[in-house]
């Protein structure tokens, strides 16, 4: 198949600014866009910078834009981006300076996801053994886990666009890897810091980054859960109005039966003590109510837990 | 100046907790890697790690025989039994740390089936195990005050008086050149995977610590020892996980039958690896492949499991073979996937270079012998990093730091890439490390013998005679990945003639290592380890003693 790749380059060591430059090549028909432009890179021209590693979207390496949106370029066919003229065009990701060509500085990325303290707080000694958690409570977590941090949602972000303060997707959701983990014991801190200017409420729920995630981490889906809980324990009173509408849309959102949006922390964790020598998780405190090892879909009566848990179990339990 | 008291070399899995381990005893810790710590090649592990833990019933000592027959009686056995008995523990920390591995019915740890195992003692994350174990490691790291040194290239160990004492290296964004003096270095910079094409290895895994380490005077040893997966697309390479087997999938050859009845009858698709792909590619060289391939078949496994385990092998199946694997077998062969030699270490992770140390796929304790068990390389990486770690700490505790000329070393380097740069006419790397990679491919496959070394040998030297010519289109000093290239190259080579040769010198068939002019297992004559080191008369080969605690070798039955 013949192809036009056209890149946007740049080198801030020449005066040529940004431009574009095309490369005319033949490649078999199921080559990805990083396929393309390895073969570029070896056959052509040497000079033209990007980053790759994996070829198979696990070392967050090769985000970039291609045909206006982020995507990696190494689980992308070429042919599903070409228009008539076989032409696609390939840009570095939006929202980070540019180093040269397709390589962007993710130093800011970086110290954004710093910002949300990411490293498991657990309360108390810890255990002998391992924490105690159901497998669902674990599960749940693979979602945000499997983010590789390649920055696309970042890149596509609407409100990083005009606000760079914007602690942004890929941090928040990262976030809730510890919010919603059963063994840390941080997460009403954690909230309230999130809670703060630039962090789960500037979303505006433009959906880009559910859109552009390779990983389905589902970014958006995620702070909406950090604001429920968020409120859930508590913080909701400080913002307002503008609470007050974002919890109406919530109210009013069928998103409630979303496993993604679910508080799970309280539904992952159960009786410690019964189970073998197991020092029981941090979070026990919160969990007085006795569960059952058979814990799917029943959420467990906890103290601190408010009127919106209860919603969702009353939803849950509709759901069957 | 730049200096540490430990200087680790690599941000994957060994790197960052050698890096952790050596900060926990108060010692000045920086980390160098090429790449962002989270885009290492370790993310790519799927499967899982090893571990028997006793309170599961489970028994190290029956893990350190499975790994002892796996790696065909050359692993060092009281190395494995180290492995094996920490391996729990380590597993905890790694949970305490903040791993989110799979639970069982009563909220523990779950476990899965791996091949060459009595036992399933697995543990996992869905199938992105490696990448879940990188990620919080990382976040240690985050926390912790370690400096990282990120997208620096390493060109070169620092030898003064015999001792290790720093390294060059320089920052790929700028070019600038830089020295790391360090009073020990970590060397964890993976594996040789891209000295083969194709290879389920990312595109960074260039053997260049090993190729430096060599350079320096470390020995290097099981070099032949190349494990070939299983489970490889082909064309591409990329790994489907042996995880998919471990859930039960079949192999099936161009008739619909289970081959593996053939070769391995009671442990069918989960016998070990190099017993796999040896049926495998008998299979196809027999003509009961299609198209160079054999199929993995799970649709019988159903789409929930398939869902809820492996659903990364669903993406990749779709994105690189245009497979449904829920509905569709998918065409697999084996492919280049691992080295089980490296830079020798005791189980401190010391090199014979003072100041040296080394860990995870660079390394060679040896825990793998002749063939590594699936899922027990990111525990190599976890053990072998943390003790390294320590131990490396200590010795730097004792250790002032070594004076030598450290502009004269920077000035060296930048000479020696100016003269690169300048080149102007010649072949570019990729054509070298097409027609290496290649090479490598054809006559150091899943099969080898005596001629196809030899020639593949020559080729090697002919490869590094057009290397000194190589040229540059990149010329500039920002981010110059073509330089990259260049540089890991040359390090590629090394690594390839080191390993060629050590194939030539084992005459026998053992774990990995299958030469058809030598079909059958010597352990009157082989049942020791060929190590190879640099002199000035070029390589010189030697061998060790295999150590045997308790397992006496006898023949392999899967
Ligand atoms: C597809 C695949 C699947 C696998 N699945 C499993 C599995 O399920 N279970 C299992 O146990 N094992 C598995 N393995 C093997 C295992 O993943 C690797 O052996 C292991 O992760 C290697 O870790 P490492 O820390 O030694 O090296 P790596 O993770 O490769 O890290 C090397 C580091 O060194 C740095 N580096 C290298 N050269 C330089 C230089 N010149 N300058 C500066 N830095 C440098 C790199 O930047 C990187 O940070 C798998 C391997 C592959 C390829
Ligand atoms: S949904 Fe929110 S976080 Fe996601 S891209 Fe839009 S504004 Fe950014
Ligand atoms: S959330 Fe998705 S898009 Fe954003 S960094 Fe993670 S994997 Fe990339
Ligand atoms: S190359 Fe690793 S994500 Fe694309």
């Amino acid at each position: 198949m013949q192809v036009i790749v056209s890149v946007n380059r740049f080198n801030p060591k020449d005066n040529n600014g940004k431009y574009w430059e095309d490369y005319n090549l033949e490649i078999e028909e199921n080559a990805t866009v990083l396929d393309a432009l390895i073969k570029i890179r070896e056959e052509t021209d040497g000079s033209l910078a990007m980053r790759c590693s994996c070829r198979s979207a696990i070392c967050g390496s090769c985000a970039m834009r291609v045909n206006g949106h982020a995507r990696l370029a190494c689980n992308t066919k070429l042919a599903d981006m070409t228009d008539e003229a076989g032409m696609i065009k390939v840009e570095p990701m939006t929202n980070f300076p540019v180093i040269k060509d397709l390589v962007v500085d993710q130093q800011m990325f970086w110290d954004k996801v710093k910002q949300v303290s990411p490293w498991l707080q657990s309360e108390g000694p810890e255990p002998k053994g391992e924490y105690v958690a159901s497998n669902e409570s674990m599960n749940q977590l693979a979602g945000v886990m499997a983010c590789i941090m390649c920055g696309a949602c970042v890149s596509d972000c609407s409100v990083m666009e005009v606000d760079k303060n914007f602690i942004g997707p890929a941090a928040l959701a990262k976030a809730y890897r510890f919010v919603g983990d059963p063994r840390d014991s941080k997460s009403v801190e954690r909230l309230g810091v999130l809670n703060e200017y630039s962090g789960i409420w500037d979303c505006t729920r433009c959906y880009e980054c559910v859109e552009v995630c390779p990983k389905g981490v589902a970014p958006m889906d995620r702070i909406m859960a950090l604001r429920e809980e968020a409120i859930s324990v508590g913080y909701g009173d400080t913002m307002g109005a503008r609470h007050a509408d974002v919890f109406s849309d919530l109210v009013e959102d069928s998103g409630w039966l979303d496993e993604l949006r679910l508080p799970i922390k309280t539904v992952g964790i159960f009786n410690l003590p019964a189970l073998l020598n197991f020092a029981p998780v941090g979070l026990r405190a919160l969990v007085k109510g006795k569960m059952p090892a058979i814990f799917h879909h029943n959420v467990p009566n906890v103290q601190n837990v408010r009127n919106l848990f209860k919603r969702v179990r009353n939803d849950q339990n509709k759901d069957g | 100046m730049l200096e540490h008291d430990v200087l680790v070399i690599g941000a994957g899995l060994a790197g960052m907790r050698a890096a952790l381990s050596a900060q926990e005893t108060g010692a000045n810790v920086a980390v160098v890697s090429k790449v962002h710590p989270v885009r290492s090649h370790s993310n790519a592990a799927q499967g899982g790690i090893n571990a028997a833990l006793t309170d599961r019933g489970d028994d190290w000592n029956d893990h350190a025989y499975d790994t002892v027959k796996g790696s065909d009686y050359l692993g060092d056995q009281d190395a494995i039994e180290i492995m094996c008995s920490e391996a729990g523990q380590e597993l905890i920390d790694l949970e305490h740390m903040g791993v989110i591995f799979n639970r069982d019915d009563r909220g523990l740890l779950g476990t899965r089936a791996f091949g060459g195992q009595q036992k399933a003692r697995t543990f996992f994350v869905a199938d992105f195990t490696g990448q879940a174990m990188l990620h919080v490691l990382y976040e240690q790291l985050m926390k912790s005050s370690i400096r990282v040194y990120e997208e620096w290239f390493v060109l070169s160990l620092i030898i003064e008086e015999g001792m290790c004492c720093g390294v060059t290296a320089f920052e790929i964004a700028t070019g600038r050149i830089y020295v790391i003096r360090a009073k020990t270095v970590i060397m964890c910079s993976g594996g040789v995977g891209r000295v083969f094409e194709p290879s389920t290895n990312a595109l960074i895994v260039t053997g260049d610590g090993i190729g430096q380490a060599y350079a320096s005077g470390a020995s290097l040893m099981d070099m032949e020892m190349i494990q070939y997966h299983p489970t490889t697309l082909k064309g591409s390479g990329v790994l489907i996980t042996e995880g998919a087997r471990g859930e039960g999938a079949y192999l099936l050859n161009s008739e619909g039958k289970r081959f593996m009845e053939t070769y391995a009858p009671n442990m069918m698709e989960l016998a070990s690896r190099d017993v796999v792909s040896r049926a495998e590619q008998t299979e196809i060289d027999q003509g009961r492949g299609v198209d160079g391939c054999v199929y993995l078949d799970l649709r019988h496994l159903g789409e929930d499991l398939i869902r809820e385990r492996l659903t990364q092998i669903v993406d990749i199946g779709q994105d690189f073979a245009g497979v449904n694997i829920i509905n569709e077998p998918i065409p697999i062969r084996p492919g280049m996937h691992y080295i089980m030699g490296g830079i020798k270490t005791d189980v401190n992770g010391r090199t014979n270079i003072p100041g040296l140390y080394a860990a995870g796929e660079c390394a060679c304790v040896s825990v793998h012998g002749g063939n590594r068990l699936g899922a027990n390389s990111l525990l190599d990486t976890v053990i072998f990093g943390r003790r390294s770690g320590v131990h490396a700490a200590g010795y730097a505790s004792e250790q002032e730091f070594t004076e030598f000329d450290v502009q004269g070393y920077i000035k060296g380097y930048e000479r020696k890439l100016q003269s690169i740069a300048d080149r102007q006419e010649g072949e570019r790397w990729a054509q070298i490390r097409n027609d290496l990679g290649k090479g490598m491919d054809q006559y150091f496959g899943v099969y080898r013998e005596e001629n196809g070394m030899q020639i593949l040998l020559s080729r090697i030297e002919d490869c590094k005679k057009r290397y000194e010519k190589v040229v540059l289109q990149d010329r500039g000093t920002i981010f110059n990945t073509d330089l990259v290239f260049t540089l890991e190259l040359g390090f590629m080579l090394d690594c390839a003639e080191t390993i060629v040769r050590s194939g030539i010198e084992r005459k026998e068939s053992r774990g990995a290592h299958s030469r058809t002019d030598y079909p059958l297992r010597n352990d009157k004559d082989w049942l020791k380890h060929v190590v190879v080191s640099k002199t000035d008369n070029g390589p010189q080969i030697s061998h060790l003693p295999v150590k045997i605690t308790k397992w006496t070798p006898e023949e392999r039955k899967y």
